[in-house]
């Protein structure tokens, strides 16, 4: 599993802010202002009523939904509920054989090729 | 208002190479193009409307009519991946129906095995400005692995077992056999399929589908047209497209957007499943056959293992002959697009024009369906119901 090395993210203004936060350490998603509901992935319009949506910090916390390791390639792809509600795509980082759905995560920042901080999942 | 009736599929034709290096893609488009014009008793100058997707050369259709120097005054371009051309016919059948065309040209090709494109685990660098990109693409969704996790959340609300859908597989080997032009001709067993090394759990080497050139083509009509030509006639009897995402997170993977264009076409068509006699369903792997037979209502949900084990999809033995030309998983692929070929083995077997070992007895009614894009991220969904008049 130590070759893969998750790239450097693709970058536009919407998602700007929110690796900057990670550099700080924190996981934000983007909830609603107008029907207070959370998504993924985070987005200036909520997808559920078109209203304005905000930053907020969420818990990091959330539960495998599924997920399926390519052991060649050295990664495992991932859908993760999060404590919050939305599910997101990511990498799980550690032993696959370990893992099974409905299992307990935790974020687990892992560092890109440029350094920049993903959000990666673990077990909790 | 309906497409029921309003349009024929009078040509169809598939590439017979599989590999090729020594052409261009435009001359594999031009080569189908020419060959659904035979098969349908028409010429070139009689075509006045064209489709293609994504795997045309250039911008929309404008190139591919250009380099065929066809004179139309209908295009379209709807690209939903794969299942694009599925699509394609319900749109030619409305602009016939509309009186803007009257003879459509509908063309796929590509060479992703010349080209060695690693099809189903190679990672691709992400537009930003495609919005999900800054969020997903450095995590490697490739194909394999997005299949496989609905893969793994099917066995795990199911039960679906890795043996279920080898069955598909071994299905798919038993018609491939008698197709000359098939990748993949040797027959199967369900231990050859879970034998074969794993690509991403729970998805084997053989529960994925070839890479493979080559190409098809389609040709749409009218009516009047249909019945002047010696061809069997071939109608247009329903159809329903939808798109299935995440919905902002809130992420299903136990249906595709099937479940919603499935019951539109069987509404337009007026029939129901289980008059279908053969089913030409999308095998990009084995669960995107597993899913999609579900969501169209052959089985009840989460019962689709039960359902394609014990050779039920196999032409002669089974309840549900599927994919009767070795399908995507055995026989072609091509451009890593297998909408046009769904089509093109549905109009042969209600013809009577299929490979006679696997021909369905009496086929009057037929279904083509496919997933466009990633089963388990976002994609678009196309069903098409046909019938011998």
């Amino acid at each position: 599993m130590a070759d893969h090395v998750i790239p450097a993210p693709a970058q536009n203004p919407e998602s700007e802010p929110f690796y900057a936060a990670a550099k700080e350490g924190k996981f934000m998603i983007r909830r609603c202002t107008g029907c207070k509901k959370a998504h993924w992935y985070p987005r200036a319009v909520c997808p559920f009523c078109f209203g304005d949506t905000e930053w907020e910090q969420a818990s990091g916390e959330g539960t495998i939904y599924s997920y399926s390791p390519m052991r060649r390639a050295g990664y495992t792809i991932a859908y993760i509920t999060l404590k919050e509600g939305p599910t997101m795509l990511t990498n799980i980082v550690g032993d696959p054989d370990a893992l099974s759905i409905g299992q307990a995560m935790k974020i687990s920042w892992t560092a890109a090729a440029d350094g920049t901080p993903m959000p990666t999942w673990a077990a909790a | 208002m309906s497409i029921n009736g309003r349009a024929y599929i009078v040509g169809a034709y598939e590439h017979p190479t599989r590999k090729a290096p020594d052409k261009s893609v435009a001359q594999l488009h031009a080569e189908c193009a020419r060959g659904a014009l035979a098969d349908a008793g028409l010429t070139k100058d009689d075509i006045d409307g064209y489709i293609c997707a994504g795997d045309a050369p250039g911008m929309g259709p404008i190139n591919m009519l250009d380099y065929m120097n066809l004179k139309v005054r209908y295009f379209d371009s709807t690209d939903v991946g794969g299942s694009s051309y599925i699509a394609h016919v319900a749109h030619a059948a409305q602009a016939i129906a509309m009186g803007k065309a009257s003879v459509v040209l509908i063309t796929l090709s590509g060479r992703p095995r010349s080209e060695g494109v690693q099809t189903g685990t190679a990672m691709r660098p992400g537009n930003p400005q495609v919005p999900d990109a800054p969020w997903e693409s450095h995590f490697g969704p490739t194909t394999a692995n997005v299949y496989g996790m609905v893969a793994k959340r099917h066995m795990y609300q199911y039960g679906t077992t890795s043996e279920q859908l080898a069955w598909i597989k071994v299905a798919a080997s038993h018609h491939a056999q008698w197709n000359e032009h098939a990748m993949l001709r040797n027959v199967v067993t369900v231990e050859d399929v879970i034998n074969s090394p794993m690509v991403s759990d729970p998805l084997h080497r053989l529960d994925c589908c070839v890479i493979s050139d080559g190409g098809g083509a389609l040709i749409v009509t009218s009516p009047e047209i249909a019945r002047s030509l010696k061809r069997p006639l071939v109608k247009v009897k329903g159809a329903g497209e939808a798109p299935k995402g995440q919905f902002g997170g809130n992420v299903d993977l136990t249906f595709s957007g099937g479940a919603w264009s499935g019951p539109v076409a069987f509404a337009e068509a007026g029939i129901r499943p289980s008059d279908i006699k053969y089913a030409s369903i999308y095998d990009s792997f084995t669960i995107t056959v597993l899913q999609q037979i579900e969501d169209m209502g052959f089985c009840e949900r989460g019962q689709g293992g039960k359902f394609v084990s014990d050779g039920n999809l196999i032409s002669g033995v089974g309840k549900l002959p599927f994919n009767t030309d070795g399908g995507g998983l055995c026989n072609n692929h091509p451009a890593n697009r297998g909408g046009i070929t769904k089509v093109i083995e549905a109009v042969r077997q209600l013809r009577g024009e299929a490979h006679p070992k696997v021909q369905v007895p009496n086929c009057d009614l037929a279904l083509a369906h496919g997933t466009g894009g990633l089963l388990g991220s976002r994609h678009g969904s196309a069903t098409l119901i046909l019938e011998r008049e």
